[in-house]
């Protein structure tokens, strides 16, 4: 009763590291308040595949639901299993990966239940809460911290009165790391039949087909990353080639994403990857909260821009005035130069 | 084989908040609202397009377009028509003001419900005011309904089956899921067709009661032609439970809003000079900042 859980996605037998990430963070919100941590994980075939990649995080309790029809996902049959796992359980807080499939099912889920979901978390903190209307105190609350409005504020929810107290976060924006501590690490393999109507399998997926991602943005140590301000498609190119001479991998802002001058898969901000490289060098960008959420924690920034007053400069270690045009190819070229 | 369908759009008038500008927020570091125009819900228009395409394919087929907000976001509906749909519904009511994703999720289910036997309900992967992606799994769970997300194309409908393409992380499923269903509809689809002129002719002063002035100059008009009258419900109309719509049936209580601020850094502002940039790379070398 009253643990914090974990939905753990996977893709056949691999966890995905967003649910690693949220594993980390759910520990530590679980020492915080004195509970255990619980991870719920339902594929076909993965009894003994995924339990290593999932308890080293200082996983208390794993319920690993094992059974044909539950790989690959589909709405229904995981909605049953969180829901009447749940109302066993009753958990307090719930987590899960601002996914295709945990925005697919964190929704489901909690509207089954009646329970508060909080999309796109940047942050997940315990604090209270006094409602000014009805004049109640809460202590020990989810702080569910978002962006909203496209960015422009961060806003900051509570659930007081509904469990559990969902909330979905994105890969990259937590950190994963092996727990130092001492979990329970207990694994039960409860039947999935006593969960699943047999109707819940009525989605047949045809045909699933996932590539390996074509790049490593969010683990790159150097990200080059374009805005509007790069103009076309064509102006991507040098960008590419910046980040290929520097080692790094090309991301992108929103608005050059809608633009069309850049794959989708490569935006960065709050709608798109999360970033922590060493350095960052942002092009043509002006540096809408949107982005800036998405990659404030790199430790030196670079904004090389033609406006001096775009809002990036002022997150920025180094600010060139001046047309990226003009700059890139002079940094490929004193870089070429001197790296040697 | 084909059958005619009833489908139901969800679209949503939102603020442009993909183009900010600097007067979007007030000195005071709130929304300004003002400055930022109403628009189609982008993604709306993208499952509009899947819809008007269903009805082609399936002649006889209905296209509907149910929006929720004040009066003003009657201009949904006639956007809806202009482009080929056949009728609208606005959820307008002071009680739906303050809903979340839930109590939002309530209000168009129990309007759906009241609009009866719908084959299809269909509406983007999400608005661009709050990105949640949450109102069309919460619709399909309320109305105990399938759902199939992040769609691309809905390939194909026989027998009373619908067979999709969807974006996954990573990848692409085909999936197939009986009627009636729930689907969102992911901004990678098709795009919307532009407004048809003849339609936009014939609806241009559509509207629904509550945009109306007192004295309006058209009364004759809207009693001579009944489909400028557009739908307009209210809670009761729908028979909707009061605690459950707007502020009230809303589980997520914002606790504050603040403006971002971020942490300003002290920076070294360089000119695009050959000088300044050599430095800079050298400076970064030394530093093995870069390698």
């Amino acid at each position: 009763m009253n643990n914090v859980f974990v939905y753990i996605e996977t893709e056949g037998t691999q966890v995905a590291e967003v649910s690693q990430e949220l594993l980390t963070k759910g520990r530590k919100l679980a020492d915080q308040l004195g509970v255990e941590l619980h991870a719920v994980v339902a594929g076909t075939g993965i009894k003994g595949k995924v339990e290593d990649q999932i308890l080293p995080y200082g996983v208390d309790k794993l319920f690993a639901f094992d059974g044909e029809g539950l790989f690959p996902y589909t709405s229904a049959p995981h909605t049953d299993i969180l829901v009447n796992l749940f109302k066993e359980e009753q958990p307090q807080i719930c987590l899960m990966g601002a996914t295709v499939i945990g925005r697919d099912l964190g929704p489901r889920v909690s509207s089954s239940l009646t329970s508060g979901l909080t999309a796109d978390c940047t942050q997940l903190e315990i604090g209270d809460f006094d409602d000014v209307k009805t004049k109640k105190h809460y202590d020990n609350l989810l702080y569910q911290i978002r962006p909203a409005f496209g960015g422009n504020i961060v806003a900051t929810i509570v659930n007081p009165e509904h469990r559990p107290q969902m909330a979905t976060v994105r890969s990259g924006v937590m950190q994963k790391a092996i727990y130092e501590g001492k979990a329970k690490n207990e694994v039960v393999y409860p039947e999935v039949s006593k969960y699943v109507s047999p109707e819940a399998y009525v989605v047949k997926v045809l045909d699933h087909h996932v590539e390996a991602a074509k790049h490593n943005l969010k683990g790159s140590p150097i990200v080059v990353a374009g805005g509007y301000g790069m103009g076309s498609k064509e102006g991507f190119d040098m960008l590419f080639e910046l980040a290929k001479v520097l080692h790094g991998e090309v991301g992108a802002s929103r608005a050059a994403v809608d633009a069309g001058f850049c794959d989708t898969d490569r935006q960065i901000g709050q709608t798109g990857v999360t970033v922590h490289p060493k350095v960052y060098i942002a092009c043509g960008i002006s540096g809408q909260i949107q982005h800036i959420a998405g990659m404030q924690d790199s430790k030196i920034i670079i904004s090389v821009n033609s406006d001096p007053d775009a809002p990036i400069n002022k997150i920025a270690d180094y600010v060139i005035n001046g047309a990226v045009e003009e700059v890139v190819p002079k940094l490929i070229k004193y870089y070429k130069q001197n790296s040697k | 084989m084909t059958k005619p369908l009833k489908i139901v759009v969800l679209a949503k008038q939102v603020p442009d908040t993909r183009n900010v500008g600097k007067d979007a927020m007030t000195p005071e570091g709130t929304v300004n609202r003002a400055a930022l125009p109403a628009i189609f819900n982008p993604e709306d228009l993208n499952a509009l397009e899947q819809a008007l395409r269903l009805k082609e394919q399936n002649p006889g087929s209905t296209v509907g377009v149910l929006t929720m907000g004040p009066p003003r976001a009657g201009e949904i509906i006639r956007q809806g028509l202009f482009r080929g749909a056949d009728t609208g519904w606005l959820l307008t009511d002071r009680l739906f003001a303050g809903a979340d994703t839930l109590a939002t999720s309530y209000a168009l289910a129990t309007a759906i419900k009241k609009i009866g036997d719908v084959d299809i309900v269909i509406g983007g992967r999400q608005a661009i005011d709050g990105d949640t992606a949450q109102v069309g799994p919460q619709v399909a769970q309320k109305l105990g309904l399938n759902q199939v997300t992040y769609a691309e194309e809905i390939l194909k409908i026989e027998n009373n089956i619908a067979t999709i393409r969807r974006h996954i992380d990573g990848g692409v499923e085909t999936v197939e899921v009986p009627l009636p269903c729930v689907i969102t509809v992911n901004g990678s689809a098709a795009p919307c067709r532009p407004c048809n002129a003849k339609l936009v002719m014939k609806y241009k002063y559509a509207s629904c009661p509550l945009e109306r002035q007192p004295e309006d100059s058209r009364a004759d008009l809207y009693a001579s032609r009944d489909y400028l009258n557009l739908n307009q419900w209210s809670v009761a109309d729908v028979d909707g439970d009061p605690n459950q719509c707007g502020l009230s049936g809303s589980p997520t209580k914002v606790k504050t809003v603040q403006n971002i601020v971020f942490q300003a850094k002290e920076s070294k502002t360089l000119t695009a000079s050959d000088a300044d940039v050599e430095g800079l790379i050298k400076e970064l070398l030394e530093e093995k900042i870069i390698g």
